[in-house]
């Protein structure tokens, strides 16, 4: 099917005899904007980790755009068109939010080694593109004003904003985002599901989101997969997750 | 006949060479595990000690055991105190800062003594005479039975130490996880103190053994024997101990064999041969785990 | 931006007046030979710091061997002029393609390392590039290399310098740079930006490499001989300490760096039995009270009073 962005098929992940992750399927439909949720160290990172080749999976093929990525390292993933934010921040914290966001820009770079040394040939004009796209995404996470600090001294808020901007900057057809919203307030957090709405329509992505907050995955969430001990049990629309015995005793605790 | 004898009489002094290379080894492994710094000033406390001793026999006309007494004690308090004045103030700085404050001190070490006990080399007293002990033609002489038998006895010790006194639990549990020990009431400072003291002990002894071995001292002394006792860490597995002395006599071996059988001038890049192969093919050494960063 | 070549001409100035002056201080024998020489060693410790500073500021790969490099760089360039009376740039040139073509085959399988593995893994390399040099008869051994024509003056070092400084520091203002960049500061979130860390890492290793084989090769064409005790891994450290000193990931402060150590020690070279004492004091003093060097990761261009002169845009 033309329209499946991302396949992930019978997928299995064995750390030293334990399986973080077993006979994982998920397909992620382009433009969809999914969630996979689940309890503590049910394995959701760990499927990102394996979305983006941090991991190789045991067994299982990861189908993306048509095409298999297992065996690629992350930065060849990242080529072809995922992009993702940590659960961890990883900003780059010495350097200013706008070289963090132009650093996304890398491999949609066309000049070379030698015109950059020389300044010559396509590098001042890419420079100047470069340099203004970042500006576009840094203004629409409400981040211009902060293009010249040094990253790590941004409040907590603005780096997850920010680490979306950079992964955005990649020009992803696939954006990760591992728990975007951990540590932020009530408010942050619906403001920040609202921008997730609004760069999802404006750059037509598709989006696939791990959340802690049950309520807020309900609330934006197309589908929802729910991870338990590293397989699914259970997937739907919110309404059908909210519902679902299996999913009330994993998050409740207690017999089903 | 002849070539298993060569091969025998270059594994014996290979095995004390090895020896004292461990014994440094031990002191840069500790050190490594529990601040995870490359201690260049390592070789530097190793040629002091030789010198205490040198002085405690030559001087004072003291016998060996009572020099290499002398040397552990005061060169486990010159460890303690380099700790307390140059690394202490740097707990929490940047790692290549505390490493280049250690190529600091190693620096000051080697040019203050050379100040004090001038450049020359000092030749060491012949301890033993020609005690030798013949076994099917391989020749153990009296300074590598010494040497032998010193470390047999200080790996004894320093394993007791380490497994069963408080304070090795301790040691062993900061090396593990400096905060959670500190967390458990261990007083870390106190610890990493203890582990510089007993480092610097274990080269001082060393240092008076290698005088005793090759006859020679010179301020600059330490800085190869440093070096390799660092592979030699690396080759057992940074920060555990029986991997050190693994370490140091394995090194030791291979480089009787390097000097005796193919050229004493490629004894040096032997070592760092092996350094190389280790770090390319199993970068944790013979004893260690693999880890990996969580992402 | 298009303030960005002017910036340059603006620097290309004063670096020609530079030149100038010191060029005439030299020509008019202002300067006894002892300061000319340091003049050139300078210039060419300007070379080792900002080439080092790129491996290990920029890319924060911890190299400690840039003296085996330079080694490399020295030798092939002295084997060249001396036995095959090549011309000098050509020797220069076969150096900085040796040093760099060395680095790259070491890179590959190092530059997996990390931290202090890397560190000691290049100190490890640097020592047996010597000591393989100390085991060629062809290069006079131990006894080193003599009858070296003296082709190094200011103006080679001088223009070499200037090229090093403008190579690096349009590289490390490139998408290119910003990748090592990257790499220094998270490896893992600059591999999911789709960064080919391996390939910056070696990459920056080999340009590093490069520029300390065409120092080896200034280097070793300021004297008649040379031997392989030049190149060991205390050299390394002083090269590291510079680049130190001056600041991790300035530029600047590489500059810096090999000014203030040079000088230092050749000031003290009246008080050989001190100079050690007092430059490892110094040394454990500034890591106390200004780890991040004297410059940071600040820029000369960036600072208040050449604000006014360059006007600044992101870049410099």
């Amino acid at each position: 099917m033309a329209s499946e962005l991302l396949k992930a098929t019978d997928v299995s992940e064995v750390f030293g005899g334990l399986k973080a992750v077993s006979d994982f399927n998920v397909h992620i439909d382009r433009g969809e904007l999914v969630g996979l949720i689940g309890p503590n160290g049910a394995g959701k990172t760990t499927a990102f980790n394996l979305f983006t080749g941090v991991y190789q999976p045991t067994t299982g093929e990861i189908v993306f755009d048509g095409k298999s990525i297992v065996g690629l390292k992350p930065y060849q993933i990242t080529q072809r068109g995922i992009a993702r934010t940590f659960q961890n921040i990883r900003l780059f914290s010495e350097l200013t939010v706008l070289d963090n966001v132009k650093i996304a820009f890398h491999f949609h770079v066309k000049y070379g080694l030698l015109e950059a040394v020389c300044r010559a040939g396509r590098y001042f004009r890419e420079e100047e593109e470069i340099e203004a796209e970042s500006m576009k995404l840094l203004e629409i996470f409400h981040l211009e004003k902060q293009a010249g600090e040094l990253a790590k001294n941004l409040p907590y808020g603005a780096q997850r904003r920010l680490e979306i901007a950079r992964a955005l900057a990649a020009k992803p057809k696939l954006l990760l985002l591992d728990e975007p919203a951990a540590g932020m307030n009530p408010q942050e957090t619906k403001e920040l599901m609202e921008m997730i709405s609004w760069i999802r329509r404006e750059f037509g992505l598709t989006i696939l989101l791990i959340e802690h907050d049950m309520s807020l995955v309900m609330g934006i969430c197309e589908r929802i997969y729910v991870l338990e001990y590293g397989t699914i049990i259970a997937q739907g629309t919110p309404e059908e997750i909210r519902k679902d015995p299996e999913v009330i005793r994993a998050y409740l605790g207690g017999e089903a | 006949m002849e070539v298993t004898q060569q091969i025998l009489q270059q594994l014996v002094n290979g095995i004390s060479l090895g020896s004292i290379y461990a014994l440094i080894a031990l002191g840069y492994t500790m050190i490594y595990g529990i601040i995870k710094l490359i201690n260049f000033a390592h070789g530097d406390i190793y040629m002091v000690g030789a010198y205490i001793g040198f002085f405690a026999i030559t001087q004072a006309h003291l016998s060996i055991v009572p020099a290499l007494l002398i040397s552990f004690v005061v060169t486990g308090i010159l460890g303690m105190v380099v700790e307390k004045l140059a690394y202490k103030p740097l707990r929490h700085a940047p790692r290549i800062s505390v490493l280049i404050t250690a190529i600091g001190v190693s620096f000051f070490l080697e040019y203050t003594s050379m100040y004090f006990v001038s450049p020359t080399p000092r030749t060491f007293p012949a301890m033993f005479g020609d005690v030798a002990v013949t076994v099917g033609g391989i020749v153990i002489n009296g300074q590598q039975m010494l040497i032998l038998g010193i470390t047999a006895v200080l790996m004894v010790i320093l394993t007791y130490v380490v497994q069963k006194t408080k304070t090795g639990k301790a040691m062993r549990a900061a090396s593990f996880d400096t905060e959670t020990a500190q967390l458990m009431g261990i007083d870390s400072d106190r610890i990493i103190s203890i582990t510089f003291g007993i480092g610097s002990a274990l080269a001082a002894v060393a240092g008076v053994l290698v005088g005793v071995y090759y006859n020679s001292i010179d301020p600059l002394m330490g800085i190869m024997p440093g070096l390799k006792a660092f592979v030699a860490a690396v080759l057992g597995g940074i920060g555990i101990l029986p991997g050190a002395v693994v370490g140091g006599l394995i090194l030791g071996v291979v480089e009787a064999f390097v000097s005796g059988f193919v050229s004493s001038t490629f004894r040096d890049a032997a070592a760092f041969a092996i350094l190389i192969l280790v770090l390319l093919f199993k970068p944790t050494g013979l004893f260690g785990k693999n880890t990996k960063e969580k992402v | 931006m298009k303030y960005l070549r002017k910036n340059d001409f603006i620097m290309l100035g004063f670096a020609v007046v530079l030149f100038a002056v010191l060029q005439g201080l030299i020509s008019g024998r202002v300067l006894n030979s002892f300061w000319q020489l340091n003049l050139l060693i300078v210039g060419i410790n300007v070379i080792m710091s900002v080439s080092l500073n790129l491996i290990n500021g920029y890319t924060g790969q911890f190299s400690l061997g840039h003296a085996g490099f330079m080694a490399v760089g020295a030798y092939v360039g002295v084997v060249l002029t001396t036995n095959f009376h090549a011309p000098f740039a050509a020797a220069l040139l076969a150096g900085a393609a040796a040093a760099g073509f060395l680095g790259f085959l070491i890179g590959i399988p190092t530059l997996r390392l990390r931290g202090d593995y890397l560190a000691i893994a290049t100190l490890g390399l640097g020592e047996i590039i010597r000591i393989v040099i100390m085991n060629i008869q062809y290069v006079g051994g131990a006894a080193g290399f003599k009858g070296i024509p003296h082709h190094t003056n200011f103006a080679w070092v001088f223009f070499l310098m200037l090229f090093a400084l403008f190579f690096i520091k349009n590289f490390v203002n490139s998408t290119h740079g910003r990748a090592c960049l990257a790499i220094r500061e998270n490896e893992i979130a600059a591999e999911s930006m789709g960064i080919n860390t391996t390939k910056y890492k070696v990459m920056a290793f080999t340009i590093g490499a490069a520029f300390a084989g065409v120092a080896g090769g200034l280097f070793a064409h300021c004297f008649y001989i040379i031997n392989p005790a030049s190149f060991t891994f205390m050299q390394s450290f002083n090269y590291l300490i510079m680049v130190v000193l001056g600041g991790l990931g300035s530029i600047t402060g590489s500059i810096a760096g090999a000014f203030v150590v040079t000088f230092i020690s050749a000031a003290l070279a009246s008080w050989p039995e001190f100079r050690m004492i007092i430059y490892a004091l110094a040394l454990i003093l500034l890591m106390f009270y200004r780890p991040q060097g004297l410059f940071g990761y600040m820029e000369v261009t960036n600072m208040g009073i050449f604000r006014r002169i360059f006007r600044k845009g992101g870049h410099n």
